[in-house]
């Protein structure tokens, strides 16, 4: 399968990389940053797994993880929000641990072991956060919300593994699944519906806790 | 995006030798912030060097008690180990109080240093700028100026350094390693590591191109009660309007350093020695000299006020 010709932004992308490739390095300057000579560049090979199956794409070094996921593997559960790390939408897990996918580049996940809002459950069998989410109204538009539930995921194991947070009381204890833990550690996660207080009850409800 | 080879380094002195070697390489650790910064087109490098396979993972004791911290270990895992838990609470506490749990599990030590200031003008490409187009001019003084700095800048640019883990460790004397294009290795004291913009603030530091920070070393701990009292605009992920850095002995002798005001993390050893005497001494010198715009002076009060709610925490 030849993802760059399936896909619109591939399609845009790759024709940059062939044109750039084939023309005589240009002098870039929008009037920022220092001029300096565009460089001639060619795809290159990535080898990861995504949601337990090995993929393998041939990609323009700027394309983000997210861009990868949405536009070249067409898994579009996860959502590009703001593109720049400050909302949240884009979580995935990569090697057990959650990151904003917009701000990585897909080049730098070569071998790594990334979960999806689509490797975490199906419609038939639901995981017990998208569960909870359901049984709790935790969104409204939906469009934070894969992005809320891997998060919502990755926090309860954090507190699990013992991550200090800014609400903690004493760093050398253990954190525990509480309300005021929960808010803070999913403050990377913007819900402009304003779900949050569902989306606390969800996770309380995972961890068998009171929100 | 401009577009840019890449390539994954396979040790530190070529890493280093590459990106000195070639005008527009950089180094890439997490990449929040450069490739937040690069979407906008206010970096533009033409080759990436992937620093990810280099091991500066790790955690280890040093001779005389600190710790040397690898410049590749996540914020994270630097707020979530024990003994930094233990014995510099500060560093873990200001870790804590920054950005999210996502952007904590990516971001480096290294390039939680080098993070570049958050100033609106600075991301505006619209707008001038001295620190991203030098010569451009500072939209930021006589505009909006409320997140800005109110010491240590100059009249090219009010802009201030925005973390708060290199607070804690400029309190904690944190000693920064690096190698650069040569193979020389040197140690550079935090105190000495970000520069004042005075006429030239397109450099945050004083690396030079192509040096790589490997390392970041503790000194022994310093006992104390540990503090960092972040004061912004919502109660968690936001950056500093004011924020304070702070270990109190038991006899209220300690060390005090602010974040959220300058172009480095401030602080004044002379005002610390004024701890015993309350809030209002210590910020009255660390702040001798400010040179606050009408949006930002509330920003001298709020130290002192902040400081004070520390101090009254201390003696708790």
């Amino acid at each position: 399968m030849n993802n760059v010709e399936i896909s619109r932004r591939g399609v845009i992308v790759g024709t940059t990389a062939v044109a750039v490739a084939s023309s005589v390095p240009a002098l870039a300057d929008n009037g920022d940053g220092p001029e300096m000579a565009a460089p001639a560049v060619s795809p290159m090979p990535l080898s990861f797994t995504v949601n337990g199956e090995p993929r393998e794409l041939s990609l323009d070094p700027r394309t983000t993880l997210l861009d990868a996921l949405r536009e070249h593997l067409h898994l579009t559960g996860t959502k590009k929000g703001c593109d720049h790390g400050q909302c949240g939408a884009c979580t995935v897990i990569v090697e057990g641990q959650r990151i904003n996918s917009c701000l990585s580049l897909a080049l730098m996940h070569e071998g790594d072991d990334i979960t999806t809002i689509e490797g975490l459950g199906t419609p038939d069998k639901l995981h017990p956060m998208q569960a909870a989410f359901v049984k709790h109204d935790g969104y409204q538009c939906g469009y934070c919300t894969p992005g809320q539930i891997c998060s919502a995921v990755a926090v309860l194991d954090e507190i699990k593994r013992g991550i200090p947070s800014h609400v903690q009381a004493d760093l050398n204890a253990k954190p525990t699944a509480t309300n005021i833990e929960m808010r803070e550690r999913m403050s990377g996660n913007i819900c402009r519906c304003g779900a949050y207080s569902n989306i606390a009850e969800a996770m309380a409800d995972v961890v068998g806790a009171k929100a | 995006m401009r577009a840019f080879t890449y390539e994954r380094a396979k040790d530190a002195a070529s890493a280093a030798r590459i990106v000195a070697g070639r005008p527009g390489a950089k180094f890439i650790a997490g990449g929040t912030n450069l490739l937040d910064l690069m979407k906008i087109e206010v970096e533009t490098p033409t080759h990436l060097v992937d620093l990810q396979d280099l091991e500066f993972d790790k955690i280890t004791p040093i001779a005389g008690g600190g710790l040397r911290i690898g410049a590749l270990v996540s914020n994270t895992d630097l707020a979530a180990d024990a003994r930094v838990r233990r014995d510099y609470g500060v560093l873990t506490r200001a870790i804590v109080a920054g950005a999210s749990g996502q952007l904590r599990n990516k971001a480096s030590t290294a390039g939680n240093l080098l993070q570049r200031t958050r100033c609106s003008y600075f991301y505006d490409t619209n707008m001038p700028c001295n620190k991203r187009k030098p010569g451009s001019g500072c939209a930021a003084i006589g505009g909006y100026s409320r997140q800005l700095g109110v010491i240590g800048v100059s009249d090219k640019c009010i802009a201030t350094f925005p973390g708060d883990m290199a607070v804690a460790m400029r309190l904690l004397d944190a000693v920064i390693e690096t190698v650069d294009g040569d193979g020389a290795s040197r140690a550079i004291p935090i105190a000495d590591f970000y520069r004042l913009w005075g006429d030239t603030p397109e450099q945050d530091t004083v690396l030079k191109p192509g040096e790589l920070i490997t390392a970041v070393t503790l000194p022994k701990p310093l006992g104390g009660k540990h503090f960092y009292e972040k004061v912004r605009d919502r109660a968690s992920y936001a950056f500093a309007l004011v924020s304070v850095a702070a270990v109190i002995q038991p006899d209220g002798n300690g060390r005090v350093a602010f974040g959220g005001v300058a172009p480095r993390p401030w602080r004044i050893e002379a005002a610390e020695a004024l701890l015993p005497r309350g809030a209002a001494a210590v910020t009255a010198r660390a702040f001798q000299g400010a040179t606050p715009t009408k949006d930002n002076a509330f920003k001298l009060p709020l130290a002192t006020r902040a400081l004070a709610s520390v101090l009254a925490e201390a003696k708790a």
